[in-house]
């Protein structure tokens, strides 16, 4: 067993993890936070999305013990304009995709707000590229909804990009 | 997946005497291909060094134009970083085109590098490989294998290179810089991945005591005119069919510098330099492009299900370095 500290939405937890358990495990079976799901448990989903000091991974493939004096954000940490508009724009039949959307929606507002390009940026832009509805579904191409929910979800995440 | 010790290694001497004192060790870096594999018990390491809190994350520029990449540098960091955008805009691009936004957070260059096949039979461990199990056999030539290779197969595995970042560095004659207790080498990132042969278990030229420490990335002009694409199954998060990275620059009408390779197609990130022996002093003209694609893809084996990848690579190649012209017929 090692003993990792892990800020987990604001608070410090202190656990005994074999080096082997994921940090999804870690959240949903140690903390007892199952907003956080597990999808494919292999990084094809993205059901597992959280934020690591702000950056969004799939903590299926991240070991618990790689988190050490980390801050993470998981759903149960978060409360902005998306969700409402997930709600609003119908991004969602089952949900169980909605939480690693939302945590993926966030950071790649983020992302894209620093200038980051994405793979159909054109090369030569400088400046960050207009979030299209072609960028948004390339950005979010890492969060699977097998409901097919993924007009809303586009929708819901290009309302909010543009106030 | 199986228990082992783990250590988070503090500094790079650490890391190097750990995993020489231990003969079944793994370097852990951001963990997305090296915790599948371990969950999938294809990888069972009895102990673990976790390197990311050594020093290796920083992207410098070189004397002389090229850029020092750390092994540590994550994906989504390099392929956004302004020095590479600028200077090698294909390696950008074919670091955005493979996997996740999420992925990418956490991926490492030379974890990247060091990253294993994607055939089916590799993962599926109740079927042969004799990457996965030297001398059981390959399930691929006679079952599933629409995503292996075409180019470097031997009659032992076909598996396809997965990389995208890989066939960019090898395009731009990247060199990898690798470091043990014995000392410190680097190593042509086309001479990194070694040809499955008899020995497809043995994958790259790293010898189990190294570690990637970096890669290098040569000035080179025509670099600045450069471009990846990806043909794949789904419009993004897929790994490729066919990929092509190209660098090209055209004067008075002809090729001075041509550089190709291929992804989704070799059994190691392929350098096409058939195709660019061709295009060397050619005319820039699709004609001319699509013979140098040929050319390289002469030695192609198609097999049932991927045969259509060696025409798709040729028209894939011709495209790629078409759309590098300007409408003019030279380059920026």
């Amino acid at each position: 067993m090692v003993e990792v500290r892990i800020r987990v939405n604001g608070v410090e937890e202190v656990l005994d993890v074999e080096p082997r358990v994921s940090l999804l495990d870690t959240l949903r079976e140690h903390l007892g936070m199952t907003g956080t799901k597990k999808g494919c448990d292999q990084g094809a989903c993205g059901a597992c999305t959280v934020l690591a000091d702000g950056e969004r991974i799939n903590s299926c493939l991240a070991l618990a013990v790689q988190y050490d004096g980390r801050s993470i954000t998981t759903i149960e940490g978060i409360d902005h304009p998306l969700q409402e508009a997930f709600v609003r724009h119908d991004g969602l039949q089952c949900g169980y995709c909605t939480p690693g959307q939302i945590c993926s929606a966030i950071a790649m507002l983020d992302e894209h707000a620093r200038g980051a390009p994405s793979a159909v940026t054109e090369p030569a832009a400088t400046a960050a590229p207009e979030l299209t509805g072609e960028e948004i579904r390339e950005r979010m191409s890492g969060n699977l909804c097998r409901c097919g929910a993924y007009n809303g979800i586009a929708e819901a995440i290009a309302e909010v990009a543009a106030r | 997946m199986r228990s082992f010790a783990y250590l988070s290694a503090p500094d790079i001497d650490t890391a190097l005497h750990a995993v020489s004192a231990e003969p079944n060790a793994k370097f852990l870096g951001g963990g997305t291909n090296l915790v599948d594999l371990m969950r999938e018990e294809i990888e069972q390491p009895d102990t673990v060094i976790d390197i990311t809190r050594l020093p290796l994350a920083e992207v410098a520029e070189l004397p002389g134009g090229g850029v020092r990449v750390g092994a540590l540098v994550r994906n989504s960091h390099l392929a956004a970083h302004p020095l590479i955008r600028e200077r090698y805009p294909v390696l950008s691009q074919a670091i955005l085109h493979g996997a996740s936004g999420q992925l990418r957070n956490m991926a490492t260059v030379g974890g990247n590098l060091l990253q294993r096949t994607r055939c089916v039979y590799f993962y599926d461990t109740a079927s042969p490989c004799n990457k996965r199990e030297p001398g059981a056999g390959c399930a691929a030539a006679e079952g599933f294998h629409r995503n292996t290779a075409v180019l470097g197969t031997s009659e032992h595995c076909l598996a396809a290179h997965p990389s995208d970042m890989c066939v960019a560095l090898a395009a731009l004659d990247a060199a990898v810089e690798v470091r043990s207790v014995r000392g410190v080498r680097r190593i042509p990132v086309t001479d990194f991945h070694r040809l499955p042969g008899a020995t497809p278990h043995v994958e790259s030229d790293l010898a189990p005591d190294e570690l990637v420490t970096a890669v290098e990335i040569p000035p080179l002009r025509a670099a600045a005119n450069s471009r990846y694409r990806k043909v794949r199954d789904r419009a993004s998060y897929a790994f490729a069919l066919v990929s092509v990275a190209a660098a090209l620059e055209v004067e008075d009408g002809r090729v001075r510098t041509a550089r190709l390779a291929l992804g989704g197609v070799g059994t190691r990130p392929w350098r096409a330099r058939e195709a660019e022996r061709v295009l060397a002093d050619a005319p820039a003209t699709e004609e001319a492009f699509d013979r140098a694609a040929e050319a390289e893809l002469a030695a192609a084996v198609g097999r049932p299900d991927n045969a259509f990848k060696i025409d798709l690579a040729r028209r894939t190649v011709t495209a790629v370095l078409r759309r590098l012209l300007t409408t003019d017929g030279s380059t920026p």
